[in-house]
């Protein structure tokens, strides 16, 4: 961004504001970071844990909603990633030691690198195709764990425990673990949403959105339309990666199990119901797909409903909200926050 | 006066001091404020899968148990407290089974875990529990790794494990099919590896002529027994969950390959194997009678039989299932949860009116607890494996028949001896005796 010396009068600080992405972005970021604090303060270690559980995941929503929401492309299987991110990060804490800031580059940066070669086949493919492409990847992916060459290393069907990070000592001794791990989280969070607001800003982000548009108008206009859609994927596919290894600390753990089919689809459930393209979107379809299945499951045993029927409440709850959310607002929460800020404005002005 | 009254405040001092140290330690200690315990409750949990693959049979064991103790707590409970049993369904998913579990201690701040089910989904809340100091007592599978008291001091086993099951029906294998050929059909995880280990310990090498491993999710295991019939094996060691029991005799069936099978007790509940095999059977149109199918499958038992004459442990079991939960079957699963939760009545019996979590600990290392197993238990401070063997069984006539004496042995290189002291009999209330 260029930056025009600054003039100390207050009438010019307003275009500064609207001129800058990136100053914008920093106060929010920043005010972010606050709330995140303020947030992980008032709350209980398991609320903390939850908290955790909400960050990693809206950054692997985020990451998705670049793909479907910018560059137009679909993933079925982000799952995967996050399985890679979870796996990179469980070894290289486990078995070589590292330490953790490094340990959650090299997941972001490993899984990238897997999502870039996934891009490269996701570029010649479409709609349907692509869907079905990464379903495998989802479905096929975790169950490498258990392929004979690689059990010793990953563990097999009972996968990898991994020892969650200790707050450090200058927090007092009583500091709650699952505190620390949600500012670990939360960091990651508004670190990963300040990156990709200011991609969607940026020209690369305009280039996405114009091969979401149109193809053929894309590539006329000189934009190089396959290095555009696996750049998208390789992006993604790093913020999967960095949710995975977030995963990983957070929940101690990287196996098979925690990495099914599900996972994938509850991160794109996340994705529209928050509202596709829309990074708010994502925190959103996050804090969601996190907690709704604990409410509906507390709801349902404190009811003392039949086995059968408590069973299943939670999945009939997530449709229910599924359906309510898309017949209400069709372009996701976010639109539906937009659309009451233009109403409320509106009144203003009247 | 001055001098009189300094040691006073000395003395007020030192005892406000006192009154400090010891309320905190009481906080870290237990003490008057045990998590999950008042004077007329003492509240615990565990996590198993009410939903998914492995929710067949296994999701009995929440009810079960919780029945066990509505019908413990009907009775007047344990020292005057009721037992109350919080159980969540992890689904089989290790993360859902870590989120749950902090839940359960963080925040229904529960006394103890008590019956969590599985392997890869238990082992990765050991460290939390055990750091957290929260008894996890009586984890429901037989994975080896429950026995390691010296790394997590408040886990503890409970039914034998895979590989003294393995030694066991090994023993049998080698004095009763002498000679024979054998083949193994193992489950491709910690379960089939365990349960080979011992296994191997005592069938000739030279004999096991096949090895044939599945994946549990993958239900095409056409190849492996193909494998193991063109083997010409006359013995087949099932190392499976029951659902790879009854699709192992299926798609034998299908070849007209009928060995000798011999499968480990987590395989070979007869209710549940014979109600696989007549749903599978269903499913591609050919109905056949379950019970018929797995006659002459031979088990290793460390529980009386649902079925098996008249057992004082059954009948009581069978009274609470009627009462509480008619509407599941009288099965293993059942049996189990029952089972594992009176011993957790015995062992909080044996804690005495004021309850810790180290009180609990410090009964069970004192060990001494019999009751509806048919073999002891090896609790002391040095292990934390659960009962030490079992007894051979045969499927006759669709119901599990006991033979010879109930054997125990260890996880090493120990022999498999018999265990003649006769079993207890069941309390009619349910309350174990102080």
């Amino acid at each position: 961004m260029t930056e025009t010396p600054a003039r100390p009068s207050a009438t010019r600080a307003l275009p500064l504001w609207r001129r800058s992405t990136l100053l914008r972005h920093g106060c929010w970021a920043v005010l972010g970071l606050l709330g995140f604090w303020a947030l992980s303060i008032v709350l209980d270690p398991f609320a903390n844990l939850q908290l955790a559980q909400i960050s990693y995941t809206a950054i692997a929503v985020a990451g998705l909603t670049v793909l479907s929401g910018l560059s137009g492309q679909i993933s079925l299987g982000h799952g995967a990633f996050v399985a890679v991110g979870a796996y990179t990060s469980a070894l290289l804490l486990e078995n070589e030691g590292w330490s953790l800031a490094p340990v959650l580059i090299v997941a972001t940066a490993g899984t990238a690198l897997v999502g870039a070669l996934v891009g490269v086949a996701a570029a010649r493919l479409r709609g349907p195709y692509l869907a079905g492409a990464t379903l495998a990847l989802a479905v096929g992916l975790p169950s490498l764990a258990d392929y004979h060459g690689l059990r010793e290393l990953l563990g097999g069907a009972n996968g990898l425990v991994v020892s969650p990070p200790v707050p450090p000592l200058s927090l007092g001794e009583t500091f709650p673990l699952e505190r620390w791990q949600s500012w670990i989280c939360g960091i990651c969070l508004v670190a990963v949403l300040f990156l990709l607001a200011n991609l969607s800003r940026s020209r690369l982000g305009r280039d996405m959105r114009l091969v979401r548009e149109d193809e053929d108008a894309a590539a006329l206009s000189g934009v190089h339309v396959a290095r555009i859609q696996i750049l998208a994927f390789c992006v993604s596919a790093g913020c999967a990666g960095l949710a995975g290894g977030l995963f990983a600390i957070v929940n101690n753990l990287a196996a098979p199990g925690a990495f099914t089919l599900a996972l994938s689809l509850s991160l794109l459930t996340a994705a529209v119901l928050g509202g596709l393209g829309s990074l708010a979107g994502a925190v959103y379809g996050a804090v969601i797909v996190t907690l709704l299945p604990t409410w509906s499951t507390d709801l349902a045993q404190r009811a003392d409903l039949p086995r059968a029927i408590y069973a299943n409440i939670p999945l009939v709850l997530y449709g229910l909200v599924l359906i309510l959310v898309i017949l209400a607002f069709p372009g996701g929460i976010q639109s539906g926050v937009r659309r009451i800020g233009r109403l409320l404005r509106r009144n203003r002005k009247i | 006066m001055v001098l009189s009254r300094r040691p006073r405040a000395a003395v007020a001092l030192a005892a406000a001091l006192a009154l400090t140290l010891t309320a905190c330690g009481g906080g870290g200690g237990g003490g008057g404020s045990t998590p999950g315990v008042t004077d007329t409750e003492v509240l615990i949990g565990s996590t198993l899968p009410l939903t998914g693959n492995a929710a067949p049979g296994y999701s009995e064991q929440g009810p079960a148990a919780k029945a066990m103790f509505d019908y413990i707590n009907a009775s007047g409970g344990i020292h005057g407290r009721k037992i109350n049993l919080k159980y969540v369904d992890d689904g089989y998913n290790p993360a859902n089974t870590v989120t749950l579990t902090k839940q359960l201690v963080l925040e229904d701040k529960v006394f103890a875990m008590v019956g969590a089910l599985g392997t890869p989904t238990h082992t990765k809340v050991v460290d939390f529990l055990n750091s957290s100091r929260v008894p996890d007592l009586f984890v429901a599978s037989g994975c080896t790794c429950w026995d390691q008291p010296d790394r997590n001091p408040y886990t503890y086993g409970w039914q034998p494990d895979y590989t003294v099951e393995g030694k066991i029906l090994g023993d049998y294998v080698t004095k009763n099919f002498a000679g024979k050929k054998v083949a193994y059909f193992y489950q491709d995880d910690d379960f089939g590896a365990d349960g080979m280990k011992g296994l191997d310990k005592f069938i000739d090498q030279n004999l096991v002529v096949s090895r044939q491993p599945y994946q549990p999710g993958n239900t095409d295991v056409a190849a492996q027994v193909s494998a193991i019939a063109r083997s010409g094996a006359e013995v087949v060691v099932l190392e499976t969950i029951p659902a790879y029991t009854a699709l192992f005799k299926l798609t034998a069936l299908r070849l007209g390959y009928s060995p000798q099978l011999v499968a480990s007790s987590v395989g070979a509940d007869p209710v549940t194997v014979s109600g696989l095999l007549e749903n599978y059977a269903k499913q591609s149109g050919a109905p056949v009678t379950g019970t018929d199918l797995i006659e002459g499958l031979v088990s290793s038992a460390y529980l009386p039989s649902t079925t098996g004459g008249q057992n004082s442990w059954i009948e009581l079991f069978r009274k609470v299932h009627d009462q509480y939960i008619p509407n599941l079957p009288f099965d293993g699963n059942v049996i189990y949860a029952m089972s594992y939760a009176y011993t957790f009545a015995q062992v909080l019996q044996a804690a005495g009116k004021d309850l810790t979590r180290q009180g609990l600990i410090d009964a069970l290392n004192k060990g001494g607890f019999t009751g509806p197993g048919l073999v002891p238990f090896r609790y002391g401070p040095d292990s934390h494996a659960g009962y030490t063997g079992g007894q051979i069984s045969t499927i006759t006539g669709g119901q599990q028949v006991l033979s010879g004496t109930p054997l125990t042995t260890d996880d090493g290189d120990g022999p498999v001896v018999p265990y003649t002291t006769p079993q207890p009999a069941a309390p009619v209330n349910g309350v174990p005796a102080a």
